[in-house]
Parts: structure tokens; sequence; C-alpha cells
């Protein structure tokens, strides 16, 4: 029994099926990865497992309770947090702002009068802020707006944002895609630390073969809707199927 | 001081100099000479609207400043609360207070209807909805529930609510030797005016004025904490980011309907404010043009920032007052040392953008802005300050090179 368990899922718009049959079960503290070639329903897929969309069939269990018909706030305080293909942050407010509205919002805290910096202080929600900001090494910018920051560092931002609640499930969708190689090495060691020392899943969308195969432990083929395989990376390389439907011409 | 930090004590310290000495800056030409008549400003009646549109355009930059939401009827809000404002100094007495608290409580409530409804919609959707039920409003107040001739006549239609000699007045008195009493605090009578002449300046000091300053003052700290608050921080993040916000465990919902109702019950307050200053409501405030002003005072200002709102009011409602009081005499006694062709000319084409006119200089200016200060006037001071250190910075530079 994984800690997401996704079963006979399938989403129709109008004439196109873009989910149908979608079984995939993500084991507690792995890392797995979604793959697949262009239109094969990876986003629509993340889309259900976050409500933003919900399926026409099946179901979504995370931990034992159905994700299903809840609005994404409250998913993700039942423990997922999303990271987008572009990072989404708040780009009008400094990165230490960015950092400490995730753990209000998570402590529920924040219709208070009292200035920001006290009230941060009183609830030790500034001493883990800070904590995070140390972790993504982004102490020294602090105090810039997170729109001045690298694509390289907004992302980061936005992991570390994700992780400053301490989710047990972490979503990423393409986290590399329009990086530079540099930084799409960053990004993997970054994860590969966080996968290692915390107590969290990782489920990894992905087009880039580098990123899966330096990351995953397990991966889902998707091909037109409908999960083709799912097995360890050593297998799913030597997959013909697998190589037929989606990396024949890159791999 | 009072939990604000260097900065914002300092701002809040600024705007009150400005608003305690206001009979002072505003009167700084000597009493009857011509630049009085058209540039002087310290008179009442002119300087309560300055406050008082000032409470409202603060209350409304919480909303609009801080989330985003640009609400397109906050009007009704302000109409509402001279309605009800009206109807205590019908019914109960002439003192200010109960009847500012009416206004607000009205309007908070009204804010918590109207807001519940619209805010399952975000962007253009949302200020549609709130601009039709302003127009509602309006029409309500316009025709439906001001029927003179009906039971049920709360706002006197298009002639307006106003005090009559027969209205109740269970705290008060209904007439005072025949005419209708004044609206006061505790005693103090609104219109009530202290007149010091220094030489040839006239300066006024009004009971009313300074009533509607101190409220203007305590709504502008109201609004620095609420800046500087958690609170604000998340309608702030609501605005720089929508979607990341859903994914982030927090149900913005009733951070929005807080936000949407305090600036409601601003709208209230200041609407509470006008009826007590002059006890006369029409439909007219609420009408959508009025919703327009305020949206343009916030943006003249500079939206989201703190001070952006009291500027922008000013600035509107003294040039409204200015623009509004020059006429073709004024044009050709400004004019006269032209050549009589010319003269005629310039005052021609002058004439439609002053008096019944203003409206037009005040639209260039509003666009003059826009376009070449997006952040409103604060920005253009930002810019001044930047430009003046520039200034300062390249002037000491070439004093010690030759010294090197």
């Amino acid at each position: 029994m994984g800690i997401l368990e996704v079963k006979n899922v399938g989403k129709r718009f109008g004439g196109l099926q873009a989910l149908s049959d979608v079984n995939l079960s993500v084991k507690e503290n792995s890392v797995h990865a979604i793959i697949g070639p262009n239109g094969a329903g990876k986003s629509t897929l993340l889309n259900c497992l976050v409500g933003k969309l919900i399926p026409d069939t099946g179901s979504v269990m995370f931990d034992g309770q159905s994700v299903l018909g809840r609005a994404p706030y409250e998913i993700n305080q039942m423990g997922i947090s999303r990271v987008f293909q572009t990072p989404e942050i708040f780009g009008d407010l400094t990165v230490m702002e960015n950092m400490l509205i995730p753990i209000f919002a998570k402590r529920d805290g924040a219709f208070r009068m009292h200035a920001i910096e006290a009230v941060s202080s009183e609830t030790g929600i500034n001493e883990q802020a800070e904590k995070m900001l140390e972790e993504m090494n982004m102490v020294d910018k602090r105090h810039m707006n997170a729109a001045a920051l690298s694509r390289g560092d907004k992302r980061r931002l936005e992991i570390g944002m994700c992780l400053s609640q301490e989710p047990r499930l972490l979503l990423l969708d393409e986290p590399t895609a329009g990086m530079a190689r540099a930084d799409t090495n960053n990004t993997i060691d970054l994860l590969k630390q966080i996968s290692d020392e915390r107590d969290i899943t990782i489920a990894i969308i992905e087009h880039d073969m580098h990123v899966v195969f330096s990351l995953a432990n397990r991966i889902t083929v998707l091909a037109q809707g409908t999960p083709l395989v799912e097995d360890d990376p050593e297998n799913i390389r030597g997959n013909p199927k697998v190589r037929e439907a989606y990396l024949g011409e890159s791999a | 001081m009072l939990g604000l930090n260097k900065k914002d004590t300092t701002l809040l310290l600024v705007v009150m100099a400005l608003a305690l000495f206001a009979p002072f800056i505003l009167n700084p030409f000597p009493e009857g000479s011509s630049l009085a008549q058209m540039f002087n400003a310290g008179y009442p009646d002119l300087m309560q609207r300055f406050v008082i549109y000032g409470i409202l355009v603060i209350g409304f930059n919480i909303l609009f400043g801080l989330t985003g939401y640009l609400s397109f009827g906050h009007a009704a809000f302000l109409g509402i609360g001279s309605y009800s404002a009206v109807w205590v100094f019908k019914l109960i007495g002439m003192n200010v207070i109960p009847a500012i608290l009416l206004s607000m409580v009205m309007a908070g409530i009204f804010a918590l209807l109207i807001g519940y409804i619209s805010l399952r919609r975000s962007g253009i959707y949302f200020s549609i909805l709130t601009l039709a039920f302003a127009q509602m409003s309006y029409n309500l107040a316009y025709s439906v529930l001001g029927n003179p001739a009906s039971n049920y006549n709360l706002t006197n239609g298009e002639t307006g609510l106003q005090l009559l000699l027969d209205d109740p007045r269970i705290l008060g008195v209904s007439s005072v030797d025949g005419s209708l009493p004044v609206t006061s605090f505790f005693g103090l009578a609104m219109r009530d005016s202290y007149q010091l002449e220094i030489g040839s300046w006239l300066f006024t000091f009004n009971v009313g004025y300074y009533l509607c300053a101190i409220i203007m003052l305590i709504s502008f700290y109201i609004s620095i904490r609420i800046f500087r608050s958690p609170f604000g921080m998340m309608l702030r993040a609501v605005k720089s980011n929508q979607q990341r916000m859903n994914y982030t465990g927090l149900n913005t919902k009733p951070y929005l309907l807080a936000a949407f109702v305090i600036s409601g019950i601003y709208a209230g307050l200041a609407g509470g404010l006008l009826s007590s200053m002059d006890p006369l409501a029409g439909a007219e405030r609420m009408h959508w043009t009025a919703s327009g002003e305020i949206v343009i005072m916030a943006i003249l200002g500079g939206v989201g920032t703190l001070i952006g709102p009291i500027l922008g009011a000013g600035f509107n409602e003294y040039f409204k007052n200015i623009l509004s009081k020059i006429n073709d005499d004024v044009l050709h006694a400004w004019l006269a040392f032209l050549p009589d062709g010319l003269e005629n000319f310039f005052v021609g084409i002058m004439h439609y953008f002053v008096g019944k006119g203003w409206h037009l200089t005040l639209g260039l200016l509003f666009m003059l802005v826009i376009i070449f200060l997006p952040g409103g006037l604060v920005e253009g001071g930002q810019r001044l300050m930047k430009w003046f250190s520039r200034k300062d910075k390249n002037a000491t530079e070439t004093k010690t090179t030759p010294a090197e």
C-alpha cells in the first residue's frame, strides 16, 4: 500500500479521453517519476492529484483519505505540496516574506494585527523560516524582491517554501524545464539531498531523462492517457515497449 | 511608537502635522488678495472634504492596494453611511457619534453581503459584480425606496434625505427657535469655527474639520497596522500570486472578505462624516461615477502605498475646487496683458478646461500621471528624492575631485 494510491482514474475533455484507467501507487519515501511523451496526460494526472481537476472516474487516495472534491488548499493541508513548472512565488514580496507565508498558512495564525516581525518571532515562525533559508542557501538574499532572483534561485525558493510546510508528498511538475545545465544539476543535487535527509515522498513529472534516471527509484511511463508500465529504472531503460513509445528517438 | 517601526512612525507624525496645521498650510496667501480667492483652500468645507475623502480612499486602498481586487462599487457604502447618519439625526439626536457608529455598522453589514457574493469571482468579474451591486443600491435609493408618497420612504428620492422641523429626535430637540438644530459633538457644534487673524492673513479652525482630521489619523494608523501585519502580508500574497496561494494551504476567502468589509466600513465612516458635517444625503453619492472617482483618487496617489490615498484624495479635491472656480472673467483678468484678439483666442480655448469644464483638465492630469508615473504621486515623490540625492552626490563628487 503506497502513500498515494490512484485507482482507475479517467478524465475526458469533450472528445478527448485524456486519462483512462490510470493506476498508480507511490510508495512512501520513494522518488517516483512519471514520464511520457507530449500529450500523454502527465499534467492532467497531476492536476487530478492536487484538486485542480476532478477525475470522471476512479479514486485518488492520499494516506488512506480521498482527495477528490477537496479544494487545492485543503489537499495542501493534508500534506501534499506542489512545485510548478515555472516557479510560482510571490514576486512582489521579499524572499523572507515568501518563506514566512507558507509557515503562517500552515499554522493558520495570520489573522493578527501585530507587526509581522513580532508575531513571527513570538511563534517561532521566524526561526523556522531562517532555518529553511539557510538550508536553501539564500540567507544573503532575504531582503531581495523574489521577482529579482535568478531562475535557479526562484526554483530553490519555491522548493524551500514547499518544504517549510513539512509536506509528506512533494509533487514536482518538470522542475528543470528551461534550465541551464548547471542549474539542472544543482536542482538534481538538491532534490537528492531532500529525499535522503527528509522523511518525504517525491513524485516528479519530467521530460529530461538525465533528471529522471539520476533521481527516480521507481518510474511510471504514461502513453496516450494510460500507464504503459511501472518498474525500476534499470528495467525501464531496457523495456522495448517503452523504447518504442517514448525513448525510441532520444535514447 | 504604538507598535510601529521608525519609518512608519515618522510617516504618521508627518501626516499628523499636515492634518493639524492644515488651516495654515492651505491658506498661504493673505486674505482678500486675488491669489487667495483662487488658490487658498483653508476653509472648513474643503478641508473637511480633504480628510473625509482621505478616509474613504485609505479604506479603498486596504482592499485594492493589498489584495488587488478592484471594487467598482465602493460609493454604495459611502451612500449607505450617509443615509444611516441622517436617519440618526432625524430619529435620535444631533450628536455625531451615534450617527458615525451606525453608518459604520450599516456599511459593514452591506459589505459583508455584497462581498460574500462578489468575492466568488476575481478579476474583472469581481469588479463588474461590485459595480452591479452599487448601481442597484443607487437605483433603490433614487427611486424604489425614495418615493415620498409611500410609507417606506427611506431615502426621499432625488430630493435627498434631509432634516425636517417635525422629526422626532427623541434624545434631542426637533427644532431650536423654529429652525433646525445643528450637528454637534457633545455640545460642540460642527460648524463652529475659531478665526485667527495674523496681519492680513486669516486662518479658520473648524470643529468639524478637527473631528474629521482626528478620525482620519486613527484610520490612517489602523491602515498602517494592517499593512504591516501578517494579515496584510497574506493579502499582499494573494495579490502577488493567487496560484501559489491556492496551493499554500490557506483558505483565502475569509481574508479577502475581511479586507472587503474593513474597506466597506471605512467608506461607511466617510459617508457618516459627510452627513455629520452637512446633514443631507442624496443618491448621487452612490452613482457609479462616484465609485469611479474613488478608484481615480487611489490610482492618482499611488495604489498599495500608505500615503498615496491621502495624496490622491487631496490632489483630486484641491484641483476640482480651484479649476471649477476659474471662470471667463478670471481668465480675462489673467490674460489682460495680451492684445485683445489673442486674449479672446486663449480665453476661448481655456474656457473648455476650467469652470464647468474642470473634468477635462482633471482627466488630462490623470492621464499624465498614469502614463508617466504609473506608481502615482508617490512614485513622483520618490523620483524627485532620488533625483535630488543623485544631484547632491554629483555636487560633492565634483567638489572633491579637484582636491585630489
